[in-house]
């Protein structure tokens, strides 16, 4: 008599990673680290989380690497058919609700992503929205999601939005809120495991998208 | 191109692979969104017990959600007052303070947010269109006994398959003001004479204390506003899975209005002042 054998199907892997955006006036910023881990082994130091969509939208996306590609290449070819249709690319707002409706049309098997879409709107202002894994959307002036989102988003609460600060300070510039990515991620990568190696900085405004990267520790 | 997910248009599609009924909706050609499902012997039953919000927890599911609410909805003589938090946790990770959990389905209609938070904003979305396409058809608005309805057998036809939704629908119809509650089990209650508001969420039952003790059918309007606005903040006073912002809507004649939208700890130094001068005579 051969002893009853348990099946497990478990689909899903956390890959790691952190992820931020943060809007502006009339721009917007990205920043995400560029290491892809599973458990204590890291699997590649440059793997990017960032997928631009429109000349100014990106995704960054963070969970599990192999749904985030299959989301990627799902909403690129969205891109392509709603140009086709329509003779111009789809507005930010236009694409936050599409991917909504995408995440949770996967409600009964869910993409496992947790996703920061930016970029600049119509009315010419930076816009980011957050998700969670089936779908639910919110505009939010700044948001971070991966496994270091905890850490970065009290740092961003505090420099950011002021929460609790009694002393009024002026509100960061371009500059400002790139140099602030940089060094929340830095600080990130010092306590996450999941987070480090290198990090990519996207600059949105009425100029274009704009890519810089800079290094995060290797250990 | 066959994309996975993307909106189907035509026919009203059977569920894909389930062998489940087709869902029984009176606007059957925008309900034909067709869901991708999990490759296993049971959908429903591996659906339920690995991808539903748990009600305080997520049980060290993989997968998390928003969730934790306090909504409340009452009937009173100058229509319905419709009150929320703005919190969204992820087990004890305070995801957003921010969240708008008064879904605007229109300029007439208003439907609350309470369980899973993309289950009730895509199902209110989806709502939207059903009573849309039923203005186009009818010339005339939906009521509000009917809108809930169609949510009501929307939630039926997917019961057991794990979605989490308690939403309050209220508006001004015919027939006046309406209040429904409906949620994820397809249960749909009106608000009546003998039960004349809702509390969903897990602050809820601090609300129902302060409804009980001070709800009648005669408060002029600025009294319900404030009635609203006080059982929400003992809610989030108490209820650590509620708190952020209050926002406050009242149904009028004439469509919705927001009234009120502030952070509670702004009504904490109020309702304590108050408490202290009650205390201290």
């Amino acid at each position: 008599m051969q002893a009853p054998v348990e099946q497990r199907w478990s689909p899903y892997a956390d890959n790691g990673g952190t992820c931020m955006g943060v809007a502006g006036e009339d721009f917007v910023v990205v920043a995400a680290d560029t290491r892809l881990s599973q458990g204590y082994s890291i699997h590649t130091r440059n793997c990017s989380k960032v997928t631009q969509l429109t000349d100014k939208c990106v995704i960054a996306s963070c969970g599990m690497k192999s749904d985030a590609i299959t989301l990627h290449k799902h909403l690129k070819a969205r891109m392509v058919m709603y140009e086709h249709q329509h003779r111009r690319q789809p507005s930010v707002t236009a694409i936050a609700q599409m991917l909504s409706t995408t995440l949770y049309y996967k409600r009964f098997f869910p993409y496992y992503t947790f996703n920061v879409l930016c970029g600049v709107d119509d009315e010419g202002k930076g816009a980011v929205y957050n998700y969670d894994a089936i779908g639910n959307m919110e505009r939010v002036p700044y948001t971070t999601s991966g496994s270091g989102s905890a850490l970065v988003m009290s740092v961003l609460d505090a420099q950011i939005a002021k929460s609790n600060q009694t002393i009024a300070t002026p509100s960061l510039d371009k500059a400002g809120i790139v140099e602030l990515c940089k060094d929340v991620l830095s600080s990130v990568g010092e306590r996450d495991i999941h987070t480090g190696d290198y990090a990519e900085i996207f600059l949105i405004d009425a100029a274009g998208i704009s890519k810089t990267e800079f290094d995060l520790k290797l250990d | 191109m066959d994309l996975l997910g993307a909106p189907k248009r035509g026919m009203f599609r059977d569920f894909a692979g389930t062998g489940a009924a087709g869902l029984p909706n009176g606007c059957d050609s925008i309900s034909e969104a067709r869901f991708a499902l999990p490759a296993v012997q049971d959908p429903a039953t591996f659906v339920e017990t690995h991808f539903s919000p748990g009600t305080y927890e997520d049980n060290g599911k993989r997968v998390k959600f928003s969730k934790g609410t306090t909504t409340l909805a009452f009937k009173f003589k100058g229509g319905v007052i419709v009150s929320v938090d703005s919190r969204a946790s992820q087990g004890s990770y305070i995801g957003s303070q921010t969240v708008k959990k008064v879904i605007e389905i229109n300029p007439y209609l208003l439907g609350t947010m309470a369980g899973g938070a993309a289950d009730c904003l895509f199902w209110e979305r989806n709502l939207g269109m059903q009573c849309r396409i039923f203005e186009l058809r009818n010339k005339e608005r939906i009521s509000v006994a009917a809108a809930s309805k169609l949510l009501a057998n929307t939630m039926n036809s997917y019961k057991g398959m794990g979605l989490s939704m308690g939403t309050m629908i209220t508006g001004w119809d015919k027939k006046g003001p309406q209040l429904y509650y409906v949620d994820n089990d397809g249960t749909r209650l009106k608000a009546d004479e003998n039960k004349p508001y809702f509390c969903v969420g897990s602050g809820g039952t601090f609300a129902y204390g302060v409804l009980d003790t001070n709800w009648s059918f005669d408060l002029s309007d600025e009294e319900a506003i404030e009635l609203g606005k006080r059982a929400i903040y003992h809610a989030t006073y108490r209820d650590a899975y509620s708190g952020g912002v209050n926002n406050v809507y009242h149904v009028q004649e004439n469509g919705w209005v927001q009234v009120y939208s502030d952070d509670t700890y702004k009504s904490h130094d109020k309702y304590s002042a108050e408490r202290e001068a009650a205390a201290n005579p």
